[in-house]
């Protein structure tokens, strides 16, 4: 029989064990963006000499000259309308198709169905030229809805195998309820599917905005107006043909990387509680 | 019967904006892509060659970078089936005894995943470069000189410290859904375990790891899919370098498409490569099922 | 709830609305010309920029040079433009004289010949022959194509190599006598390797860059003939003599000479280190003067020609047009286009662009401008010559073997010998499947 004190030491080596691990990952984790932050505030001349984390000086104004050399403000501008776009877009597009993937019936569904996830495990590489020759055929080339429509469908097999496994918890009762009190299938999707879903919706929200915000290929082959184009853009200007300026290229990478990180904080609790439902459903 | 086809044309109604998008974007692409791995063609003559099968047999039996890619590709998923995932378990294990600080933890590890490859591609090329890099200032500095290698450029090096790298930018998702399945698990069952007189490891093999099966099937389909079509990082960190050691299989499609101008051999690969990576997703689909039953 | 989901719907319209009005493609051809390049040399947008404010200015006629880059993103982007027939008045190709010649199939190349021998060939004398040489296509060349020039070169450069002079003091070398032989080379290689400094730095990642310092020693040990003889298929990879230029390689490796991590390293990276003085040696481009510049006005470096392994042929090394503009045959303003370019390309626009981006001009009539580097650069563009130039040219996936095939032996992975069986191996597949 073991005395209480034993037990009492080991439990707290444990606990210092794990926290060295958690706390040894955590900084991995961390560590590159800090020095991308701290790198962004040296100078050309400096950013290969000076391996400190924080450098004597700080240029800050190596912000305001990315921002500005970069034409920031466009890019930025664009990449909100596109984020958001294809964020509603895929939520009321899929939602529609989950839900009826869930809850109708109609001839072929199951069909439909695993083609959409069929989708998703056979990816096509490299289809730019095609969608390419696709979106000028349609008449959409160089058009900011061709951009969204190509990002939806990215975005869609995903997002409808998400929502429908939520959907197919959907408790009856509350179908059966709305349904006496007069609702139509289209109602019932918006009064007690859609707000029933708010955590599934998170993941795609946040799934779907990450990848719009981080695009850039499809962008730049389809663009040919500045005007129009993405965040990703305003980091080429930096990795220069022949000479690329590190502090500004690092500056740049900061401010297009932050907003994202900034919405996954706001929307972290929707998150966790969406992927834990999901994996209740399994 | 009026009433039952109006109902059946509402529903399909539901569909029908994915549907119709999904068949513009996806299928008519594919279809093109398809018939195009048909033909010996550069992408900007008029006219193409129609050469049947033979770009397929080209690349089956005849390509031998094509299925070394592959290999990388494979290597790199299972470091990423592994190690990734070992960790992001055990990631989950402790933060799901660790009620304070779970949060925080929880708020940093999914930091990696919401950056862009792009952005984790850079800087880590920095953070291991050969001459410049931290990682081996840092290893001279701590006195393991002899432990430093010019990570990316060396071929016994290159293609680990990309599938780390990788790794690295991945675990966040694997370490969310374990830690979501974890915390479904009741704790009754761990109580009447210890009352039973069962240690940690036995409740570990007799409860946790049953329960977390399901879980665990889905995060190895999901990192599966998502680490052969790895494409960016690599394009960002090696370029496929050096001498194919990091080649993969989309960065194989690319250099077909601009460098050797052989767009309609381009298009097979990529059939090719779908239908492995539906094939793949399938056998673990039908493996789960049976481990489920 | 009421006012999230009210919110949405807003939102969502609001972002049609916006998405709908960008839709609209712009109509050219109404009120005055405008000229659209597309472009993907990051580092001279701005110069470009200035230009084409500056015609405006002169002409009225507005220039919209569109960036667009990396340089594989850009190439990929003129193919697709190229399917949709949607490409811009002004672009380039980057790309082998294959690809160049599909796209004058096509028919999307203006032929400047014309213009050019326009006023018994003003606009053509004014470039170096090497640099329009790049854009031309000879009688009776093996693409098939009408003869004739068909773009504009705007700028020059040649590959050579680069030595810090600093460096060389230290290694008690004479800082005015750079290596004239290989072998001189590969005993400065034994110094580097006990100073533990880092010898020789290129883009040998990016394989274009080995592909071009292989050939150099190819035409010096066997000379032109023997080498498009091989590229013809007359001649094999396992010939002792390109055995014996795969063979330079091999005692480069061992004699220290070569930087460590070479064989992925990018030209940024090699630029980086010769700049920082890292680096005894340099393989590179004209171009790495302004880079260079850009990262250490003070550095204190020399040119050079490869030391030469074979003392009977005379070292080449290439040169040749740095990147060249061509009119979209399609274009709705292609007369407008090619006045731009004439313009563009003239003696002190080209001295311009010359000072601005530390490159070498493609006119004649501007290198009297020149800084000291720059002119001995131009100086060896007598020794220059170049694959577009050639011709023949041999397939790219023999070209990739080849490349790979050396970072191999540098790494030690293969002898010489079994790169030049591979290589044979592909030429073969490839000569097959030609002819049917």
């Amino acid at each position: 029989m073991r005395s209480s004190g034993y037990y009492k030491i080991k439990k707290v080596t444990i606990n210092l064990v794990i926290h060295l691990f958690l706390i040894a990952v955590a900084v991995t984790c961390i560590f590159p963006i800090l020095w991308m932050v701290s790198s962004s505030l040296k100078t050309q001349a400096t950013v290969f000499r000076d391996s400190s984390l924080i450098p004597q000086v700080l240029h800050f104004e190596n912000y305001l000259r990315a921002w500005n050399e970069g034409g920031f403000a466009v890019y930025f501008f664009n990449s909100i309308i596109y984020t958001v776009s294809v964020v509603f877009g895929i939520i009321i597009v899929s939602s529609l198709a989950a839900y009826a993937f869930s809850r109708l019936q109609f001839p072929g569904k199951n069909i439909i169905f695993y083609v959409f996830m069929a989708a998703m495990m056979i990816p096509i590489p490299g289809s730019f030229v095609v969608l390419y020759v696709l979106l000028n055929k349609l008449h959409l080339l160089n058009s900011r809805l061709g951009y969204i429509l190509c990002l939806i469908n990215v975005g869609l097999s995903m997002s409808i195998f998400l929502l429908k496994n939520f959907f197919d918890k959907l408790p009856r009762e509350l179908e059966d309820a709305a349904r006496i009190d007069g609702c139509s299938k289209l109602g019932i999707w918006w009064h007690v599917a859609l707000p029933f879903a708010k955590p599934a919706l998170a993941v795609v929200v946040v799934f779907n905005a990450l990848n719009v915000w981080n695009e850039y290929m499809l962008a730049l082959i389809i663009f040919d107006s500045k005007n129009l184009m993405p965040l990703q853009r305003a980091l080429m200007m930096f990795r220069g043909e022949f000479l690329t300026n590190y502090p500004l290229l690092m500056a740049g990478l900061t401010i297009t990387a932050f907003p994202i990180i900034i919405v996954y904080l706001l929307m972290q609790k929707y998150i966790v509680k969406g992927i834990t439902s999901e994996v209740v459903s399994g | 019967m009026q009433q039952k086809l109006k109902s059946t044309l509402e529903n399909y109604a539901f569909v029908l904006p994915a549907v119709t998008i999904f068949f513009i974007f996806y299928v008519i692409p594919f279809i093109w892509v398809f018939q195009l791995g048909l033909y010996d063609w550069d992408g900007i003559l008029p006219t193409k060659i129609f050469v049947g099968m033979d770009n397929f047999k080209e690349i089956i039996f005849q390509d031998k970078i094509w299925w070394q890619s592959m290999l990388n590709a494979g290597y790199m998923t299972a470091i990423a089936l592994t190690f990734q995932n070992i960790l992001a378990f055990l990631l989950a294990l402790a933060c799901d005894r660790e009620i304070r600080m779970k949060n925080f933890y929880r708020l940093i590890f999914f930091i990696p995943p919401v950056l862009s490859e792009v952005v984790v591609g850079l800087v880590w090329q920095w953070i291991l470069d050969g001459n410049y890099g931290l990682l081996n200032s840092w290893l001279a500095h701590f006195g393991m000189q002899n432990l430093v290698h010019n990570w990316l450029s060396d071929p016994q090096t290159a293609l680990t410290a990309v599938a780390a790298v990788h790794s690295w930018k991945g675990f966040g998702w694997g370490f969310l859904l374990f830690l979501a399945g974890l915390q479904i698990i009741p704790r009754e069952l761990y109580e009447a375990a210890r009352v039973d007189g069962a240690n940690a490891w036995v409740s570990f093999k007799k409860i946790t790891l049953p329960m977390m099966v399901p879980v665990i099937i889905m995060v190895a389909i999901l990192t599966i899919l998502g680490t052969m079509q790895v494409f960016v990082l690599i394009n960002t960190m090696t370029d496929g370098g050096p001498a194919y050691h990091t080649e993969v299989p989309v960065t194989r499609i690319f250099a077909s498409m601009r460098g050797s101008s052989r767009f309609g051999y381009a298009c097979a690969q990529g059939i090719i490569f779908g239908i492995i990576l539906m094939a793949l997703s399938f056998t673990q689909y039908r493996l789960s099922k049976k481990a489920r039953n | 709830m009421k006012v999230f989901l009210r919110s949405t719907v807003i939102g969502l319209l609001g972002c049609l609305a916006c998405g709908l009005s960008g839709c609209t493609p712009q109509n050219s051809g109404k009120g005055q010309a405008k000229i659209t390049v597309w472009h993907w040399m990051t580092d001279r947008d701005a110069v470009f920029q200035k230009l084409a404010k500056d015609y405006e200015q002169k002409t009225g006629i507005k220039v919209n040079f569109e960036l667009y880059a990396p340089s594989d993103v850009y190439s990929q982007k003129v193919r697709a433009a190229a399917q949709g027939n949607n490409l811009p008045d002004i672009f380039g190709i980057l790309g082998e004289k294959r690809d160049f010649s599909s796209f004058i199939k096509a028919g999307h190349i203006l032929d400047l010949t014309p213009y050019m021998e326009e006023s018994k060939g003003a606009w053509k004398n004014k470039f170096f022959d090497k640099a329009l040489a790049i854009n031309e296509f000879a009688v009776g060349n093996s693409y098939g194509i009408k003869s004739g020039i068909y773009g504009v070169p705007i700028d020059m450069m040649t590959i050579q190599m680069l030595y810090n002079k600093d460096l060389f003091k230290e290694l008690g070398l004479n800082p005015n006598k750079p290596p004239q032989t290989f072998s001189e080379f590969l005993e400065i290689g034994k110094k580097i390797k006990e100073k533990n400094l880092q010898g020789l730095v290129s883009g040998w990642g990016e394989v274009w860059m080995i592909d071009c310092f292989a050939n150099n020693y190819a035409f010096n040990i066997m000379g032109k003939d023997k080498v498009m003889a091989t590229i013809q298929g007359k001649v094999s990879y396992t010939d002792p003599d390109w055995i014996k230029v795969l063979t330079l390689f091999k005692e480069m490796q061992e004699s220290g000479v070569l930087a460590t991590g070479l064989v992925t390293m990018i030209n940024k990276k090699a630029e980086q280190l010769f700049a920082n003085g890292k680096a005894v040696f340099a393989f590179n481009g004209s171009w790495c003067v302004n880079v260079y510049k850009g990262m250490d006005p003070n550095l204190n470096y020399g040119a050079m020609l490869p030391p030469r392994a074979n003392d009977k042929l005379p070292m080449s090394i290439w040169g040749g047009a740095g990147s060249s503009f061509l009119v979209n045959a399609n274009s709705r303003n292609k007369e407008e286009a090619v006045k731009f370019l004439q313009w563009f390309t003239d003696k002190d626009q080209q001295a311009y662009l010359s000072q601005m981006i530390n490159n070498l001009p493609a006119n004649k009539e501007s290198i009297k401008q020149l800084p000291g580097l720059l002119a001995q650069f131009s100086k060896d563009t007598e020794y220059a010559t170049h694959p577009n130039l050639w011709e023949v040219s041999e397939f790219p996936a023999v070209i990739e073997a080849w490349d790979k095939g050396i970072q191999s032996i540098i790494i030690a992975e293969k002898t010489p010998e079994q790169v030049a069986e591979d290589v044979q191996k592909v030429k073969e597949r490839e000569l097959a499947r030609k002819r049917k």
